[in-house]
């Protein structure tokens, strides 16, 4: 754990976004997490995607439930409103807040005990219900807050630090979010910032639910030989699809690739996806074919990472639902109180 | 006829067949139907055209949870003087099931009448003598009138309804009126339900004399409405700016959400076809509140409605609400218990569940609601409550008031009320430089303020947990730190006492040291029994308390007298327990006073069990002052 406390003044040379803001602005509190643990290379790549996107933080929500990884949002975007809430929770919190106010970014960050254990319904459910959201888990297999137990997450045959193996099957949530109706899927690992950082750009500017699984491994309790969910056993067995940039409306594309090679999908923000191809048969776009990919592979012991899915004419629950395109919590007394006119109406319709 | 011995005398002579039982509006008849045989828009047609009449009337359901075939009952409390709560006993049986014949017949007042489809002959031991039987044959009438078996079963229900118009003197110009409302957009079933009404009518004037209960026109409504409750909250939810609703089916809160549906459709829609509302049916009760939680937190008013069980899973996020201090409300229908079967009854059973919901020290307040016309009230002064606060506000309804129609006053509302959004800061205070932290009591009532997600570029942005942080909302985990923040949570508490809605007092017309407490759906029947106390020589100061946590009047209320009768529908005295804990009183200050088996409370049972406890009361002090004398 470190307790240094940041300088705040900023170095002049320290590079600028189209805000003026440097990547400093985006930081958070000092992270008093174990040094090493997978989930602070997903705080750092969530600080350079807000700063490579000129998100304004003020505009952006982070919400948490309880664990390692559900105590990080403390660490990232300190000017952002943030909500460590309950234990497995965070998907619907989040939705509510969202429904109050469809105009800020949502960012959920959880743990595979959070999402997959206490939380499964309420990750499945805020999916397929279409909450505008990125929903990161920062998965280690194990309940890092409790000190190590397994988690749903941990594959079968998954060694603990002493040594017991996991007897119960493996939750595989990118899985599930496809079959649930996530309309941008990705995976990636907490240790290949080139790849994560793009796919959590991808999926702040991505109109719909927004799933990242992040494989995190937690150095204090599950990353040692035998554990699947080790730096050593991920580096080893992942296997990219696809390497991701997203490219701003404003920026020019310019095309330096093969045809057949690259891959691009226009997001209803006006954000491209560009999708440079690993795999030539893999189509990002076609949810049963990439449903069947990862069952194959994952029967191989292959952890398939990149942007597995993504749905470019994705809706979310207020399109859904109908809401008004001003944030409910900006309605006034003259928006929501029908008036005394109305009631009498209401009243004789009672006699 | 004075109504006062309508419930003051209990006992008839045994001997000779009791006189048929005679009343102008005033007496109860009782419906025994079977679920889901269509008895129910025929009962409520009789229930209103006695109203439309101008005769107060209070009609309940008793209903199974479930779709078909079980046993429903539906009560009509015919009342010229007003008295809306159940009386007890029955003056004119309509069982129309044969499964609960015998209990039906068991429950009718000795001299009272019994209405039966008499198409099958019954033998005498089916009837008893100290009754007057009434027999139309309903089967035989429909089945020569209608040929289809549903139409034979749906007009058999208006048919009766007919037969009764002519014993009791039922307007039939009201029903032809309330007809044509019902079947406004469906003209054609207009003449058709006529036409079967008549028959029963047609029939029973042949053949039948009009019987001792007799309807007579009177002007004792008035301009009254005829609501359930939680109707009555939603339309409250709707009036108070509430945007959000997340919610789980449960009876008997369903209709709450249903109904706050239909509202915002009427009331909620843009012209463009937008909606300034988002209701949403969560997988469970826990993600409602979640979503609450997360929408209070956002600045949108959210609620959920709920009973008991839902309340149980909600616990967690209850906590959080009361630590991160976030607004939200909670309709609370309350029933009896876990499982099905009991729970589609009436308890006043979740007053302690409620209050200290959750882990850690916790306590909340409480709105309870006496009738529709408070659910609406309160239903929208629950919303400004909790933005003030910043904290869960329950309103707690029961079945009795939520899913029954009661006569209200009619709704009102001010014009130039202002939804009151409580503390929180503006981009433009911020800008200001005014000083932010936000859980600082900055006015002395414990009242921090708050930002909303989104609100100024970089001033104002807190990080929301639970329990382990400052003044200034950063992580401590520093003893006095959190010692501080509890102190005034409390202190907020008691901020919360002087903000509720304060309790009601009935003064007895004459001087005395005894007194009662009474909430919520008690009401009508407690006002009753009252009166019919007050008629045998018992006086009796009553106060109805409104809210939780108590104010000061409560407490001194208390104090001004010798005893006290705490009057509650369930089976723990959790009432009196809420005075004991958060007041000090003394146990023996407060007797108990306790109806529990899921029909809504009586006069006729408050009469008895408060009489013979004064009776109790003024034996051992007779008994008492002779031993001091000697
Ligand atoms: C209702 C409830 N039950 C149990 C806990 C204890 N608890 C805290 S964190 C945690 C597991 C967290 O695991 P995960 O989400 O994987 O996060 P990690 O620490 O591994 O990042 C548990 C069980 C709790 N806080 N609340
Ligand atoms: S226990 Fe594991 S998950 Fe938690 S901070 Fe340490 S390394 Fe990270
Ligand atoms: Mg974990």
């Amino acid at each position: 754990m470190t307790y240094i406390l940041k300088p705040k003044l900023h170095h002049p040379s320290l590079p600028k976004n189209e805000l003026g803001f440097t990547r400093r602005d985006y930081e958070g509190r000092v992270s008093t997490l174990c040094a090493g643990c997978g989930h602070d290379s997903i705080s750092a790549a969530i600080i350079q995607s807000a700063w490579e996107l000129g998100i304004e933080p003020h505009r952006l929500a982070k919400m948490s439930g309880i664990g390692c990884s559900s105590k990080t949002p403390d660490y990232f975007l300190g000017q952002s409103h943030g909500f460590n809430s309950v234990h497995g929770r965070m998907p619907s919190v989040l939705t509510g807040a969202n429904l109050a106010n469809r105009d800020l970014i949502y960012l959920g960050v959880s743990g595979d005990g959070d999402s997959a254990s206490i939380g499964l319904g309420q990750f499945a459910h805020s999916i397929r219900r279409g909450v505008n959201m990125s929903y990161i888990v920062e998965n280690n297999g194990v309940y890092g807050l409790t000190k190590g137990q397994f988690s749903a997450t941990s594959d079968k045959g998954s060694k603990s630090k002493k040594g017991i193996e996991n007897t119960e099957s493996g939750i595989d949530l990118v899985a599930l979010a496809l079959q649930l109706g996530a309309t941008y899927v990705g995976r990636s690992f907490s240790g290949d910032k080139d790849q994560l950082v793009p796919l959590i750009k991808g999926a702040l500017s991505h109109h719909g639910p927004a799933f990242i699984d992040v494989i995190s491994p937690c150095v204090a309790f599950n990353n040692h030989a035998g554990s699947t969910k080790s730096f050593d056993y991920v580096r080893e067995h992942n296997e990219a699809v696809n390497r991701l940039d997203v490219i701003l409306g404003r920026t020019p594309i310019t095309a330096d690739y093969r045809p057949g090679e690259v891959r691009e999908v226009t997001q209803h923000d006006g954000s491209t996806l560009r999708l440079r191809k690993l795999h030539t048969d893999y189509d990002a776009t076609d949810k049963i074919g990439a449903a069947n990919y990862l069952q194959e592979r994952h029967a191989e012991g292959e952890i398939v990472t990149g942007l597995l899915y993504v749905d470019p004419e994705a809706t979310d629950l207020h399109d859904r639902l109908g809401t008004t395109a001003k944030p409910l919590n900006q309605l006034g007394t003259s928006d929501l109180t029908p008036g005394a006119d109305a009631l009498a109406k209401i009243n004789a319709s009672l006699r | 006829m004075p109504d006062t011995v309508s419930i003051g005398t209990l006992t008839q002579a045994a001997s000779a067949k009791p006189a048929p039982l005679a009343a102008v509006n005033d007496f109860v008849v009782k419906f025994a139907n079977v679920n889901g045989s269509g008895s129910a828009s025929a009962n409520g047609l009789f229930a209103k055209s006695i109203i439309r009449m101008g005769v107060p009337v209070a009609a309940r359901n008793i209903f199974p949870s479930n779709i078909q075939g079980l046993p429903t009952w539906y009560e009509v409390r015919v009342s010229g003087a007003g008295h809306l709560g159940r009386r007890g006993g029955v003056d004119l049986a309509v069982p129309l099931n044969p499964q609960t014949w015998d209990d039906d017949v068991k429950e009718i007042s000795p001299g009272g009448y019994l209405f039966y489809d008499s198409t099958k002959p019954l033998p005498a031991s089916k009837f008893r003598d100290d009754i007057y039987v009434i027999g139309v044959p309903l089967t035989a009438i429909c089945n020569e009138a209608y040929k289809i078996p549903r139409e034979r079963q749906l007009f058999k229900n208006i048919c009766y309804v007919g037969a009764l118009s002519w014993l009791i003197n039922i307007d039939p110009a009201v029903i032809e009126q309330l007809l044509k409302e019902e079947f406004a957009a469906k003209p054609k079933l207009i003449p058709a339900n006529l036409a079967a009404f008549n028959l029963g009518r047609d029939y029973a004037q042949k053949h039948l004399k009009p019987i001792g209960l007799q309807l007579q026109k009177s002007d004792a409504v008035g301009n009254r409405i005829f609501v359930e409750g939680n109707a009555a909250a939603a339309l409250g939810a709707v009036y108070g700016g509430a945007t959000v609703c997340a919610w789980y089916p449960i009876t008997p809160s369903t209709s709450l959400a249903e109904a706050f549906t239909g509202y915002c459709e009427d009331f909620r829609m843009n012209p463009d076809g937008s909606n300034n509302f988002a209701i949403v049916q969560c997988e469970d009760e826990i993600a409602s509140i979640g979503v609450v939680v997360g929408a209070g937190w956002n600045g949108a008013r959210s609620f959920t409605c709920t009973s008991g069980p839902g309340i149980s899973l909600m616990n967690e996020f209850i906590g959080l609400s009361y630590f991160a201090e976030i607004p939200a409300v909670i309709f609370d229908v309350q029933r009896g218990g876990p499982s099905t079967g009991m729970p589609t009854r009436t308890q006043q059973s979740d007053l302690l569940l409620a209050a200290y919901a959750s882990h850690g020290d916790t306590k909340h307040p409480l709105l309870l609601p006496a009738d529709p016309g408070e659910c609406f009230t309160m239903g929208a002064q629950a919303f400004d409550l909790s933005d003030r606060l910043q904290t869960t506000v329950f309103v707690m309804l029961d079945l009795d008031i939520g899913m029954q129609e009661w006569l209200v006053e009619p709704f009102q509302w001010d014009d130039k009320r202002q939804i009151d959004r409580g503390k929180v800061m503006t981009a433009e205070m911020l800008e200001a430089g005014t000083f932010f932290g936000r859980y600082t009591d900055v006015d002395g009532d414990g009242i921090p303020f708050r930002t909303y997600p989104g609100t100024h570029p970089d001033k104002g942005a807190y990080f929301t947990r639970g329990t382990s942080r400052n003044r200034m909302a950063g992580y401590s985990e520093k003893g006095v730190d959190y010692q501080d923040n509890m102190e005034r949570l409390l202190k907020k508490f008691h901020t919360a006492a002087t903000l509720v809605p304060g309790p009601i007092t009935r003064e007895a017309k004459k001087k005395t040291r005894i007194g009662a407490i009474y909430f919520g759906s008690t009401t009508p029947a407690m006002h009753e029994a009252l009166e019919a106390l007050e008629a045998a020589g018992h006086h009796i100061n009553a106060m109805r308390v409104r809210a939780f946590p108590f104010s000061q009047d409560v407490y001194d209320f208390i104090h001004a007298h010798d005893e006290i009768c705490v009057v509650e529908q369930n089976r723990d005295a959790q009432l009196r327990s809420l005075l004991m804990i958060e007041g000090g009183i003394d146990a023996s200050h407060l007797t108990s006073i306790l109806h529990y088996d899921g029909t809504p409370i009586t006069a006729r049972f408050l009469f008895d069990a408060i009489g013979k406890r004064l009776e109790a009361r003024k034996a051992t002090r007779q008994v008492t002052s002779k031993a001091d004398k000697q």
